[in-house]
């Protein structure tokens, strides 16, 4: 019985992450679009949903990584199963256009505060 | 004189007594954690300029004795100060931050 509830618990119960990556600045327009785009169909083919993206553009960084000192951020808020992080981190570990990244899980107040965020930022461009 | 006389009376042995009280401010503004006070229940690590209220010149974290923070909040702070320097929104390591 146990196991059963189990069972349907892993496949009812979705947790919250969001994934925040650097992109190296040297890439292109194209190829940064390109590697978020990655990203994004790689959860979704994993039964992911998507909750949120948001492009923070290229930022200057606290220090150097890589000898670079500004990279593009990127940030992806999804809904899905935790052994999906594993698939997502080693993916990222591979890939040479990504220099940092960090992937949260969201709690109850976390998941408040998103949602927040994410109005706010869906009510600017309306006002201007 | 009257005072005098209860302390070599062996009232309060040792103890130092003024004639007059001495005028010392003892109403120091209590600190207190703004995180338990305006309700704050999460803290955002995407958020540098926020969390430069809790680290000083060189980019440590204070203490909570300095901030107020309770503990509660302090265990946050240092997470999403630890999580933004990760992403290099902050530095490990600085020199005139504020």
């Amino acid at each position: 019985m146990i196991h059963l509830f189990l069972h349907f618990l892993k496949y009812y119960y979705m947790n919250h992450y969001e994934a925040v990556f650097i992109l190296n600045p040297v890439l292109s327009e194209t190829q940064t679009e390109e590697a978020v785009k990655k990203y994004e169909s790689l959860l979704t083919s994993k039964k992911c949903k998507i909750v949120h993206k948001e492009d923070w553009g290229l930022k200057k960084l606290a220090f150097t990584i890589q000898n670079k000192n500004s990279g593009f951020y990127h940030l992806l808020q999804f809904e899905g199963e935790g052994e999906i992080i594993n698939h997502l981190e080693v993916e990222l570990r591979r890939d040479e256009r990504v220099m940092r990244f960090l992937t949260v899980k969201l709690d109850k107040h976390a998941q408040q505060w998103a949602e927040k965020r994410m109005k706010k930022i869906q009510s600017k461009p309306k006002a201007n | 004189m009257a005072k005098i006389d209860e302390q070599s009376n062996g009232k309060k042995e040792g103890e130092i007594r003024y004639l007059t009280p001495l005028n010392i401010d003892t109403n120091v503004k209590k600190k207190y954690c703004r995180f338990k006070r305006s309700g704050i229940k999460y803290i955002d690590y995407k958020d540098p300029d926020f969390l430069l209220k809790f680290v000083n010149e060189q980019g440590k974290i204070l203490p909570r004795r300095l901030t107020g923070t309770s503990l509660k909040y302090q265990r946050k702070v240092s997470v999403a100060v630890k999580r933004a320097r990760h992403l290099a929104l902050m530095p490990y390591v600085g020199d005139l931050l504020k």
